[in-house]
């Protein structure tokens, strides 16, 4: 039915280190306004996947398409250029700025205005940059140095910097890590809200099993690389080898003689 | 073919001398990420105490006793300045302990002209070796085979002493990740002064075993501090096996660039680390440097710009300034449009430096440049005054573009390092292009024209010029431009995310900065009606490091404050005493315990302190502040 090309459609790719395969043939689609979960144990590419979406690291061979367009080999920041807001694992902000000019930062380049050298920069997207800071809930905190947030604020105010240039996509590397459960249903019920209400695609990476089947549409698993299972969060639940990742073999504890062989 | 050998072997035995202070300098900074810029100091003491204990002590007992005793008797004072001084400045902002050691050298070098005079002082020989041993007819001192035999020595020891110990392990893991090192509860306090007593150690024994070969002087410490970052840069920061190669590959350039190129050997040395820094960033031997885990939180207060009231006051200081000649003599006019030139001066490295979080080591090259470029278009093409003015910053402007490109792809040291070798660079042409330039005496009769001739009208140009850039530079810091510069300072990742082109911003910062030296320049050759290679030298270069940091490298104001004050000191106290370098080495040192964020960065303390204490109702204090923003 659909002519038109999916938002974000990656096909087959692959990278390894060495001899090690960290991401061998990868292949999904993302649909706009879908929330898309990256999961997997540690080690199994999440993130090795994640930085090629983003332009941080270059696949040995695959297609990463944005709207049709190849993204593959970009630099992040004409990723970004193409609609393309991420949020960090780590959160990185501008720690000597207020919240305020971080997004206003964002706005600037988004505006094109980065090489103007005399205009008044705190006038630069005020306003815009208000009512993105209201709309992730910092409104409160426009003129505090972002050095002085607390780590939750910050990653809110990752994503009010990551929707300051109309994101068609966003990327989120574990948003919620190292915040607090109430913190996160909230940030993540934020992001589904403003992803529907704009029709923004969000593939986000996630350790939160809670986290994950409460909020994204569809989930995709990643083991050793290669992805094994896709599919709404209840099929994906009820994947036998992906339970087998997240649980061990489970029949084997059922007996109850191999307790406390696991590691 | 004989005297090749002997050219090379002679470099080997400089190269000695030059692995223990590099060693040493390096170690200090793997552990304590301090750019020790005092090492030269504890080597040229450690001459100096070597020589006075050699003298007094004969014998060969008293030479090679001496020689130890007085390396760990310099250790000991290393020990007694870590404590004291560096202690307290670990946690202040980055190369706020250059400058504290900056002041020390300063210190250090009125101190021993003091105590042993300003003569040169010519050493003992070695007991043991003092003859020579002819080499296929060329004469080599045995001394000079002796310290070849040493380095290889020094460095056994201390790859055992690294290898072999506990001390050594703690020190290794210490750099590579000093906090998980405190975090296993290792002291970290008394390994960071070991580690200074045995870089001490180290940089004096080097100092003290070149008396039989050089005559011990009072500048011997700028001239071998120079050479050893370069070595320690080459090679790789933190790398024992990296300062030795590259402290044998700098003395062989050294010793062959003279031969092969005579007049170009200054810059062979820099060009060598240019070229390294450029391909190889972390050196020869070193290992790129993991991000250094920043604790959030900064203590810095948010920029804004300056409120009504702020900006009445600083044109109300500027009118009083201007109607400095009406009271003053043509003495002091004169230093008023130096210390006007310094502001242009300052502020343009405040802005790439604090604005832009690159510390440029050699930021005199473009005022130098610029300069120079007056000279050339008044003496050579015998343009008017005032289109040299115009022009001649052009030439900074020039050095900054291409010098800049190549900088900006460094950070944090390398790229301090990185600006150091190019400004060598240019001041090697400068000094060693005598057709051209003059070389060592310069170019002279740079005067101003008629217009600008009385002191009155040239301070006034001087201060009018200042006040410009510095405003300029101000509306620059408060414009989206200068947002996205500051924004590169504080995440490349972010920035990037965020579709900024860092490097392309960073270069432009350059370029601006390097240009606005060049107009500070530009005036200077017409203040003294001269040029010579020292206006593009180190010692300005670091004048300008001085300069903002003291004023405070976290504030806006910072490079204004910073110029009148250290300007305004320094020519007072050359005309009041003898000792100028130490009594203004001891002001930066006290500056720098005292009030670790600079003069400016105190003011603003003290000002939110006097907020802070006034009742919560008193809205009228609070108001300004909010609606300056």
């Amino acid at each position: 039915m659909s002519v038109a090309p999916p938002l974000l459609a990656v096909e087959g790719l692959t990278k390894s280190y060495g001899g090690i395969h960290a991401v061998r043939g990868v292949s999904f689609s993302l649909r706009p306004g879908e929330i898309l979960a990256l999961i997997g144990p540690n080690g199994a590419g999440k993130s090795t996947c994640f930085d090629m979406l983003n332009g941080q690291n270059k696949p040995d061979s695959g297609h990463v398409r944005l709207l049709g367009e190849e993204t593959t080999g970009k630099k992040p920041r004409d990723i970004w250029r193409m609609g393309v807001g991420r949020t960090f694992q780590i959160t990185a902000t501008f720690a000597t700025m207020t919240v305020r000019e971080n997004v206003q930062v964002a706005l600037i380049s988004h505006g094109r205005q980065l090489f103007n050298l005399w205009g008044s920069a705190p006038n630069v997207d005020r306003n815009e940059a208000g009512r993105l800071l209201e709309l992730v809930g910092m409104g409160g905190y426009a003129d505090r140095p972002c050095g002085e947030l607390a780590y939750g604020d910050l990653k809110r105010l990752e994503l009010a910097v990551a929707l300051a240039n109309d994101p068609k996509l966003l990327l989120m590397d574990e948003p919620t890590a190292g915040m607090a459960p109430r913190e996160r249903v909230e940030l993540m019920r934020l992001t589904a809200q403003i992803a529907k209400e704009k029709s923004i695609g969000v593939l986000f990476t996630e350790h939160d099993m809670d986290v994950v089947f409460e909020h994204a549409d569809r989930i995709i698993v990643l083991n050793r690389g290669t992805l094994i299972a896709e599919g709404s969060p209840a099929e994906v639940r009820g994947n036998p080898q992906v339970q087998a990742i997240y649980l061990g073999e489970g029949l084997l504890y059922e007996g109850g003689h191999r307790e406390g062989a696991s590691a | 073919m004989a005297f090749y050998v002997v050219q090379f072997l002679t470099g080997l035995a400089s190269a000695a001398s030059l692995f223990l202070v590099a060693s040493g300098l390096s170690i200090i900074f793997g552990v304590t990420r301090i750019v020790n810029f005092a090492h030269g100091a504890f080597y040229m003491i450690g001459a100096y105490i070597a020589f006075t204990l050699t003298e007094r002590f004969s014998g060969a007992f008293g030479f090679w006793g001496g020689v130890v005793a007085a390396a760990l008797a310099v250790a000991l004072i290393g020990v007694l300045v870590e404590i004291v001084l560096l202690r307290r400045i670990y946690h202040a902002p980055e190369l706020f302990q250059l400058l504290g050691t900056f002041g020390l050298t300063l210190m250090v070098e009125d101190l021993v002209v003091l105590i042993w005079g300003p003569d040169d002082l010519v050493g003992r020989r070695a007991p043991g070796f003092k003859g020579a041993v002819d080499f296929f007819g060329q004469n080599i001192p045995s001394y000079d085979l002796f310290l070849i035999a040493l380095g290889p020595v020094v460095l056994g020891v201390l790859w055992l002493l690294f290898q072999r110990t506990r001390w050594g392990v703690l020190v290794r893991a210490a750099t590579q990740d000093r906090d998980m090192v405190a975090a296993l509860g290792v002291n970290q306090k008394w390994l960071f002064t070991s580690v200074f007593a045995v870089g001490v150690f180290l940089a004096a024994l080097g100092g003290a075993l070149q008396i039989p070969r050089d005559a011990v002087h009072h500048a011997m410490d700028l001239r071998i501090i120079v050479e050893v970052f370069v070595v320690v840069v080459i090679g790789g920061l933190g790398s024992i096996v990296g300062a030795f190669v590259a402290a044998v590959l700098v003395s062989e350039l050294n010793a062959f660039g003279i031969l092969i190129f005579p007049k170009i050997s200054i810059i062979l040395v820099f060009l060598v680390m240019a070229v390294v820094l450029i391909v190889r960033p972390w050196g020869l031997f070193g290992k790129p440097e993991a991000a250094a885990r920043k604790t959030p939180g900064l203590s810095v207060n948010p920029w804004r710009p300056l409120t009504l009231n702020e900006r009445l006051a600083s044109l109300a200081a500027l009118i009083i300034a201007a109607m400095l000649p009406l009271f003053a003599g043509n003495y002091a006019l004169t230093v008023g449009s130096e210390i006007a030139i310094f502001v242009i001066f300052a502020v343009s490295l405040h802005f790439l430096m604090s604005v832009g979080g690159l510390a440029s080591f050699g930021h005199a090259a473009y005022f130098g440049l610029g300069a120079y470029g007056v000279a050339f278009l008044a003496k050579m093409a015998g343009l008017p005054m005032i289109v040299c003015l115009l022009l001649g910053p052009l030439l900074g402007c020039m050095g900054a573009a291409v010098f800049g490109f190549f900088a900006v792809q460094l950070s944090g040291v390398y790229f301090a390092m990185l600006t150091l070798a190019f400004a060598q660079i240019v001041w090697s042409i400068a000094f060693q292009w005598v057709s051209v330039t003059g070389g060592d005496n310069g170019i002279l009769g740079v005067w101003p024209e008629k217009w600008a001739a009385s002191p009155s009208h040239f301070y006034w140009l001087a201060l009018g010029v200042a006040a410009l850039v510095t405003i300029a530079l101000r509306v620059m810091v408060f414009s989206p431009f200068g947002y996205a510069l500051r924004a590169t300072r504080d995440s490349l990742l972010r920035s990037e995310a965020v579709g900024i082109n860092a490097k392309r911003i960073q270069w432009t910062a350059f370029v601006i900065a390097g240009t606005t030296a060049g107009i500070g320049g530009a005036l200077f050759a017409y203040l003294k009606g001269s040029v010579f290679p020292d206006n593009l030298g180190i010692s300005l270069s670091v004048d300008a490091l001085v300069m903002v940091l003291l004023g405070g490298v976290e504030t806006v104001s910072g490079g204004v404050i910073g110029a009148i004050v250290y300007k305004a000191l320094n020519i007072w106290l050359v005309s009041q005493t003898d000792l100028s370098k130490l009594v203004l080495g001891g002001f930066i040192v006290l500056i720098v315990v005292v009030f670790p964020k600079g003069i400016v960065g105190m003011l603003e303390i003290l000002a939110q302190r006097r907020r802070k204490s006034s009742p919560p109702g008193s809205s009228l204090l609070a108001k300004p502040v909010e609606s300056a923003e």
